[in-house]
């Protein structure tokens, strides 16, 4: 049985009293060119078998690489609990429940989860979650501009070190809303902002400063001297971070010196995935934001609250929802209508696992195993670490000749060398970001190490060529 | 019935203005608003030095079931904000027209077109609307 609650007689009727002949005419406006008719290139459908075998095919074709890619996204071992824990039948929803408050397990994970987020960035509170880590940090801008009340400014200083997708999801999420994003350089030596090119900026009225910690080359920036700059100058300070690097890393609620008894970011936000989420074709991943208490009322999306019933006894409830969209409609602090429950679900199981003192050695070895790739690569000649400025658990390498013809070697080898930055950054020439976390043995770093040089000694002589197809 | 003083000049979105013997104009909400909104939790006042306009959105009251914009009744520069309400929103409901106003305004020089009601006037607003 269909579940259509209308019979054709009853669409008839109301399509009558509004006097259109068919559903299609409602249609009407869209202009024809727009709209689909038969999807040609669609096959007929599988059975379930047919797709399992199809799947099965199509995944043994990708092998099993060895990944060095990061650049947003991470290979973390996942303990085998979080996922078997998440996918638990109370658990196994996308959403948080309309009927919110009858669902006490759910909200009080989410509680959970609000506050070990508050733990890791030394903010006062976290929402619910986002969507990911490119679209918080659209948020993010757009609740700068409303939180930011001494200037009437709609300009973002954003460093070209952040995150390229990130940027381009910004300026996408925010085009309509007259927000301008001044692209700050990054110094060519450090790999990271520098003071004095920043200082070119600030003249002008400014609304906020972005700085990701570590950024996009995994390079470290210098967040006290940023956050007391953009404080100095009136701009709120927007934190994008990767949660994993805060087991080490001060957290940005800590950020710079003490300005009118205040001191550390105003906005955190970043890219949940690496806490217990798989990679997967980019998604679904989950992003966070976290505030302070000043901005709570700007901050978009759903917190859960801890109260108590009328009896005295400890309950959950969603809090602060007066500006969502159920209420506030077009006027809503944000259309984030839900958020990415099940993927944070995983994360709090994975944060309860590893605890405070699990995380930090996540970390600890992540930085330590880049460290040794990153040693390990150098030494290959025509390979030159691009940037002296510390990092976490990524680097930018510099080859002697274009970066993608030597991925591919390496990648029939079953290694994944990293994420070629030529596209994004043509400025640093043949410059290729590489990650390693905690999942990387030594034998896998040397194994890399060997099949670079393996690549790098044979395609010398084709350098040459190669350049001139990189140039053209 | 709600209280509406006589002395005051009103809007259709149900704020109200005073005239201040300085020239300068108080604005807030009349209880008929605060009755309706219920328990005021948060009040977003502007700050000093703003400019607003008539008919444009310059505070946001927030109850525990919904927020809403304050109007500007008339359009002029932000003298001085009630800070306390950020502390104390319930003065809001309690004292509307007192203890409870969201700003002061330096009105902009004689715009003709406004078009404040009297006491009289908005009492039969709300009649009607009721």
């Amino acid at each position: 049985m269909p579940y259509i609650p209308h019979t054709a007689s009853d669409v008839a009727r109301m399509l009558e009293v509004i006097g259109v002949r068919s559903i299609d005419d409602l249609f009407d406006e869209i202009p024809s060119a727009l709209k689909t008719t038969a999807l040609s290139g669609v096959p007929p459908a599988l059975t379930e078998m047919e797709v399992a075998r199809l799947l099965t095919e199509r995944a043994a074709r990708d092998g099993r690489p060895l990944n060095f890619i990061g650049a947003g996204a991470y290979e973390h071992h996942i303990p085998a609990p979080v996922w078997s824990i998440a996918t638990r039948g109370e658990f196994y929803s996308a959403y948080t429940p309309y009927q919110a408050e009858a669902s006490q397990g759910t909200l009080q994970l989410i509680y959970e989860y609000q506050s070990m987020m508050c733990a890791l960035t030394g903010m006062d509170v976290s929402n619910a979650s986002l969507y990911d880590g490119a679209s918080a940090l659209a948020e993010a801008c757009l609740m700068a501009v409303r939180a930011n009340r001494a200037t009437h400014a709609r300009r973002i200083l954003l460093p070209r070190a952040v995150n390229p997708t990130y940027r381009q999801v910004a300026r996408a999420i925010t085009g309509n809303q007259h927000i301008e994003f001044d692209v700050v350089d990054f110094d060519r030596r450090q790999g990271r902002v520098a003071l004095t090119a920043l200082e070119a900026h600030g003249a002008r009225d400014a609304t906020a400063l972005v700085v990701q910690q570590p950024n996009f080359f995994g390079n470290l920036e210098e967040v006290d001297p940023l956050t007391d700059w953009a404080h100095a100058n009136g701009m709120l300070v927007i934190a994008v971070v990767n949660p994993v690097a805060l087991a080490l890393l001060k957290p940005p609620g800590e950020w710079g010196g003490l300005i009118d008894d205040k001191r550390g970011a105003d906005i955190v936000c970043g890219e949940g995935q690496p806490l217990g989420v798989p990679l997967a074709s980019g998604g679904p991943y989950f992003g966070f934001m976290a505030t302070r208490m000043q901005h709570v009322r700007q901050m978009p999306g759903r917190i859960v609250g801890r109260t108590a019933d009328l009896e005295g006894r400890p309950g959950f409830t969603l809090t602060l929802q007066a500006r969502e969209q159920h209420i506030r409609r077009s006027k809503a602090t944000s259309n984030i209508c839900t958020n990415q429950g099940l993927m944070v679900t995983a994360a709090t199981i994975y944060l309860s696992l590893l605890g405070a003192e699990g995380l930090r050695r996540v970390a600890t070895a992540s930085a330590q195993r880049t460290a040794a790739l990153v040693h390990a690569l150098t030494s290959i000649p025509g390979v030159t670490a691009a940037f002296d400025a510390p990092r976490f658990h990524e680097a930018v390498l510099l080859l002697d000749r274009p970066v993608a013809p030597v991925a591919a070697a390496l990648a029939e080898r079953g290694i994944l060398a990293g994420f070629d930055l030529c596209a994004s950054y043509p400025e640093l020439g043949n410059a290729l970001l590489i990650c390693a976390t905690e999942t990387k043995l030594d034998a896998d770093i040397a194994a890399y190490a060997s099949a670079l040089a393996v690549v790098m000694q044979s395609s010398r002589g084709a350098s040459g060529a190669d350049q001139g197809e990189a140039d053209g | 019935m709600s209280n509406i003083p006589g002395d005051l000049q009103y809007t259709r979105s149900h704020e109200w203005v005073r005239g201040l013997p300085d020239g300068l104009v108080e604005v807030g909400i009349t209880d008929h608003a605060q009755a309706a909104l219920g328990d005021l939790v948060f009040v977003e006042v502007p700050q000093v030095d703003t400019q607003v306009r008539a008919g444009e959105g310059c505070a946001v009251v927030e109850s525990v079931k919904a927020a809403s914009d304050v109007y500007s009744p008339v359009s002029g520069r932000v003298v001085a904000s009630n800070g306390e309400l950020a502390a104390r929103p319930e003065l809001l409901n309690h004292d509307p027209y007192g203890a409870g106003w969201l700003m002061r305004l330096q009105r902009d020089p004689s715009p003709p077109g406004d078009a404040l009601l009297s006491a009289t006037e908005y009492a039969q607003f709300l009649n009607a609307a009721e």
